[in-house]
């Protein structure tokens, strides 16, 4: 039984999102795209956390992103931390950052802007990290931290 | 500037408006020069305009160039369901630069990066107007002999009006001091006074149209309309308090003029327009010779 539980949740080459808020899981999923991975992933959701009341975590096997991939899911989750496994071993911890630049995830909150008219990529220069706001690169328009769709 | 669009007032550097300034000043002293013979200009106009559609054609026809074009997207394939991605893709094989207003914010941008020919925006929806802005610093300008250390009272539709948000852009560039007047309503949004904040500019608000007059050097008049108000009680108790007469321009400095990017409905009493403060009218008059500017150094041929 012992055994069988381990095989699930430990991985021996990867990544371990971990931190993410329970309600931006499955955003996180589609940000990086996971349905379209073919190796290993474990999920688990609404799991008991002290800091976020109930987060989300996620395994990925044999999967390692890159810096600016994987800041796009700050924009979700803020707090998300990353563990990089390498022989069953952690060998080094990460946070998310947003990026200055956010391409194609977001939608423009204007509803008369062009992105949100005719098939055009969005595109937004990040103008605050803290309390986020994005200036789209067409209407110039700004999108606040509650406004955020995910396209 | 050859070859670079002009899609906001923001991708223009002072010294580039400066050029334009200049080179407008030499096309209103002489304003019959051949230099576009041979250019073909497209003038895209998705929607109705009166004033900027005719002054930019105008413009064209004054300096020998040939315009190609539509004012009403109703009688293009856009009614067609054609997307104006592939509009402009076609319009820029035939033209050597576009002019184009289209109700859609951003929709400029989008043309800037789609078309091979430069683009110049003449208005997309409520965001980017930037040849009016430029028309406005050069009356500014021509009236006030400088662009520095200038007074500017803003009055009326603060928070809606693109033509006051990017001349506070322009303008907060040759240190003004700025005068906010607008009801409750219509206040200038926050994001543009952090800016001015952030750049270190004075500006002041108020609710009273006469309380800055005094001081000022321009006063920007913009209309009032009725479809910002949620509640129509509050615009009936406001609109009267933005309209301009002639009696309340006793006092002001004898250099002050009256500036409206027009049309105006009410919001200017026709008895101000026989007044040496106003000058709206020259306002659109110079039109023409900014957009000559434009057109030709864009085009490089100036």
């Amino acid at each position: 039984m012992k055994d069988k539980q381990l095989s699930v949740s430990a991985i021996k080459e990867g990544t371990v999102i971990d931190h993410i808020p329970a309600s931006a899981l499955f955003k996180v999923v589609s940000i990086l795209k996971l349905d379209k991975l073919d190796t290993m992933i474990t999920i688990g959701n609404s799991l008991g956390s002290s800091k976020l009341g109930k987060k989300g975590i996620i395994k990925l096997s044999e999967v390692f992103f890159k810096d600016d991939e994987i800041n796009k899911i700050a924009l979700v989750a803020p707090c998300a931390k990353l563990n990089i496994i390498r022989d069953y071993d952690v060998v080094e911890k990460k946070v998310v950052e947003i990026p200055d630049e956010i391409i194609s995830i977001v939608k423009c909150v204007n509803p008369k802007c062009i992105t949100n008219n005719e098939k055009v990529t969005t595109r937004f220069e990040v103008v605050s990290k803290s309390n986020v706001k994005l200036k789209c690169h067409y209407c110039e328009k700004i999108t606040d931290q509650d406004n955020i769709v995910i396209i | 500037m050859k070859n670079k669009d002009l899609v906001s007032i923001t991708d223009f550097t002072r010294e580039e408006y400066l050029r334009i300034l200049e080179l407008a000043a030499e096309f209103e002293a002489n304003p019959r020069q051949d230099i576009l013979h041979g250019f073909v200009i497209a003038s895209l106009f998705f929607e109705p305009s009166t004033r900027t559609r005719l002054s930019f054609e105008t413009a064209i026809n004054g300096l020998g160039g040939r315009v190609v074009g539509f004012s009403d997207a109703g009688a293009t394939s856009a009614s067609k369901g054609e997307t104006l991605h592939d509009t402009i893709k076609m319009v820029s094989n035939y033209a050597d630069l576009i002019v184009m207003r289209h109700p859609l914010e951003g929709s400029a941008r989008l043309a800037s990066e789609v078309s091979s020919v430069p683009i110049v925006n003449a208005g997309d929806g409520a965001n980017q107007h930037p040849s009016q802005t430029l028309l406005d610093m050069y009356s500014i300008l021509k009236t006030q002999g400088k662009l520095e250390n200038l007074k500017i009272v803003m009055v009326g539709d603060l928070k809606y009006g693109r033509t006051v948000h990017s001349l506070l852009q322009a303008m907060s560039l040759f240190s003004p001091t700025f005068y906010f007047i607008s009801p409750d309503e219509l206040k200038m949004p926050p994001a543009y006074k952090l800016y001015l904040d952030k750049v270190g500019l004075k500006y002041f608000e108020g609710k009273e149209l006469t309380e800055a007059l005094p001081e000022a050097d321009i006063l920007y008049m913009t209309r009032v309309q009725q479809e910002r108000f949620t509640d129509p009680i509050e615009y009936e108790r406001v609109k009267n308090a933005y309209i301009l007469r002639k009696k309340m321009l006793e006092g002001t400095k004898e250099t002050m003029k009256v500036l409206h990017p027009l049309p105006r409905v009410n919001e200017i009493h026709p008895d101000v327009d026989g007044s040496s403060h106003a000058y709206y009218f020259d306002q659109a008059r110079n039109g023409v010779f900014v957009r000559m500017a434009i057109l030709s150094s864009i085009l490089g041929v100036k």
